[in-house]
């Protein structure tokens, strides 16, 4: 291969992306495809956090789930636009991601984990119990809104489009972070730690940096979605939320670009599959974390890479 | 009546109550978790769903089989026991030279698996479990009145404890496991079964949850989702004592009961959050933990 095809490669592979993603609507369902999309971008947030700095968090549901609330109600009771209702939710969850963060990133591995689930059930039960989230009820009949007073995103079709501009911005963030030199120092410390250290960077700082990032780009993929459903509720705040990310994440490929993306198609679509088996999504769903831990560890994407790697010649 | 800030000492006394029994809970699934962190180094995120199965066991003995309670306090833990010996040495095992998120992530989907199974078969709303005969009443000790079944969970809550602490930190076996704990591989070299003693830690420390899940059975409603929402909040009752001390884990475990109680006298509230406060609080203070030490 030469040199020039292979640096088009990420371009071709782009265009290619956005050619399906500008007709898919036509073809699927589109709420379906947006929900997609809405999930797509939290998981490849997610994906910030632990495939590229190492660090798992079992509490992204709060992220979404807040951000969604704040953008539900600043639509539907302040009048905002859109635009500045998910502006407004993405603030929120980015402040929420700087608490939360400075006081997760003190301990590492399997703590970090546990300390990002506890402060996540304080987001949940704060939901449950604050009066503008409407408790159980959640904030129902949200409305969409016209964008920039010209379209009107109750007609499905721009929504989408609207959706996929998000998406797509998200996760050009998203890509330049991961490719930006501080995305090399990311993955140096997400390697080596002490090492990172060692060579005069501060990693708590870069740690707290991904983190607000991740938290950022999770608080615009939750505030999208309420506007997509209309909808706030406790489901994006619980931590059974949380462990999907993470599973979309592994089962897609973690450290992978696009893998997060696949795997989050992979979960919805399973998940609007099997609604209407009870509790039987919960069960599908252990069974692919078991699956994926034992069996493939680098994810959908991730094998698939290793297999094209092993296979082309040096 | 007597009042304690505006607060009868009666609801004092009795929130109180209710706190050292959460206090105990937490105490003995803590201990569980700190065993098998000690050993396996993984956190075991099954914890809640093997305390739901010890219960469900219980409950499942006395309704199909009319096993009564004591036999089940006995055997529910053995189930439950087995299955988390039988899954370290199914799965667990592959995952020991690779990072202990695996580990994490695979007890998650076990969780879910067993939450998922239980709910599909019983459904959500919960089953109750009879107190047993010996236990119905209670006693007035004057001041307040105290239900004999709850002493009882407090009293073989802390037995069971203080027993996990007084061989591991007094035994020879303890002695073993501790030096295991430390440097596996120089224990193996001197001839001891390390692997083995693995399984069945994490099958003793699984137990722990089981029979936890026994003694809630009574008191809670049996329901598929009573371990989900309690292992979150034993997870960080864990990141507050720090995994190092046998008796830390305890002592970390039944104050943080009380002080939940307390708070639900003074600020219900924030019962539901206090312990993540202090979560909170502990890491700008003291970021391993009051018993632990940073690694």
């Amino acid at each position: 291969m030469t040199g020039t095809a292979k640096t088009n490669r990420p371009l071709i592979g782009a265009v290619m992306m956005l050619a399906v993603l500008l007709i898919a609507p036509h073809l699927f369902y589109p709420v379906f495809l947006m929900k997609v999309l809405c999930f797509a971008l939290f998981a490849c947030a997610f994906n910030l956090l632990l495939g590229y700095a190492g660090l798992l968090s079992f509490g992204h549901a709060a992220f979404f789930g807040s951000a969604g609330y704040v953008t539900a109600h600043a639509v539907k009771v302040f009048n905002f636009d859109p635009i500045s209702g998910i502006l407004l939710g993405v603030a929120v969850s980015s402040l929420l991601g700087l608490v939360i963060g400075w006081l997760a990133i003190r301990r590492s591995g399997i703590y970090f984990a546990m300390i990002t689930l506890g402060f996540a059930q304080v987001v949940y039960f704060l939901s449950l119990q604050m009066k503008f989230t409407g408790g159980e009820d959640g904030i129902q009949g949200v409305p969409r809104g016209t964008l920039f007073g010209l379209v009107d995103l109750k007609d499905t079709m721009s929504m989408y489009y609207f959706v996929l501009v998000i998406f797509l911005f998200g996760f050009w963030m998203v890509y330049r972070t991961i490719n930006s030199p501080f995305g090399q120092v990311l993955k140096a410390i997400r390697e080596n730690e002490p090492r990172a250290r060692s060579l005069g960077y501060d990693t708590d700082r870069f740690k707290l940096m991904v983190f607000v990032i991740s938290a950022a780009l999770s608080g615009m993929a939750g505030g999208t979605k309420s506007l997509v459903f209309q909808l706030a509720s406790l489901t994006d705040v619980n931590w059974h939320m949380s462990g999907e990310v993470v599973l979309m994440t592994l089962l897609g490929g973690m450290g992978t670009v696009l893998g997060p993306a696949i795997g989050a198609l992979l979960v919805v679509t399973l998940n609007n599959y099997l609604a209407s088996f009870g509790s039987w999504v919960t069960i599908i769903i252990g069974a692919i974390f078991v699956t994926c831990v034992l069996a493939f560890r680098r994810g959908i994407v991730g094998e698939i890479l290793e297999k094209i790697r092993t296979l082309s010649p040096k | 009546m007597m009042q304690v800030f505006g607060i009868s000492i009666q609801a004092l006394l009795g929130q109180l109550l209710i706190g050292l029994i959460n206090g105990s809970f937490y105490a003995v699934l803590s201990l569980g978790l700190a065993i098998i962190f000690g050993l396996l180094n993984i956190i075991n995120f099954a914890h809640g769903a093997q305390y739901m199965l010890g219960a469900f066991v219980a409950w499942m003995g006395l309704t199909y089989l009319g096993v009564n309670y004591w036999v089940g306090l006995i055997l529910a833990p053995l189930v439950v026991g087995l299955f988390g010996i039988i899954m370290e040495r199914l799965m667990l095992r592959r995952l020991y030279h690779l990072d202990h998120l695996y580990g994490l992530l695979l007890t998650f989907g076990l969780a879910l698996v067993l939450e998922g199974l239980f709910r599909q078969l019983y459904g959500v709303s919960g089953l109750s479990y009879p107190i047993p005969d010996v236990f119905q009443g209670g006693v007035n000790l004057g001041f307040m009145f105290l239900p004999y079944y709850r002493a009882w969970v407090i009293v073989a809550s802390l037995s069971v404890c203080f027993c996990t602490w007084f061989v591991i930190e007094r035994t020879k076996l303890g002695a073993y496991l501790r030096a295991a704990t430390e440097n596996p591989e120089l224990l193996q070299a001197f001839g001891i079964n390390v692997p083995l003693m693995i399984t069945l830690t994490f099958g003793y420390g699984v137990a722990l949850a089981g029979f936890a899940g026994v003694l809630a059975a009574p008191i809670y409603q049996v329901t598929p989702v009573m371990g989900s929402n309690l292992i979150i909040v034993v997870f960080a009752v864990v990141v507050i004592g720090g995994m190092g001390s046998i008796l830390g884990s305890i002592i970390t475990g039944i104050s943080l009961g009380l002080l939940e109680g307390l708070t639900k006298v003074f600020y219900p509230e924030a019962s539901g959050v206090v312990v993540f406060v202090i979560m909170a609080l502990v890491l700008l203070i003291r970021p391993a933990g009051l018993f632990g030490r940073l690694k």
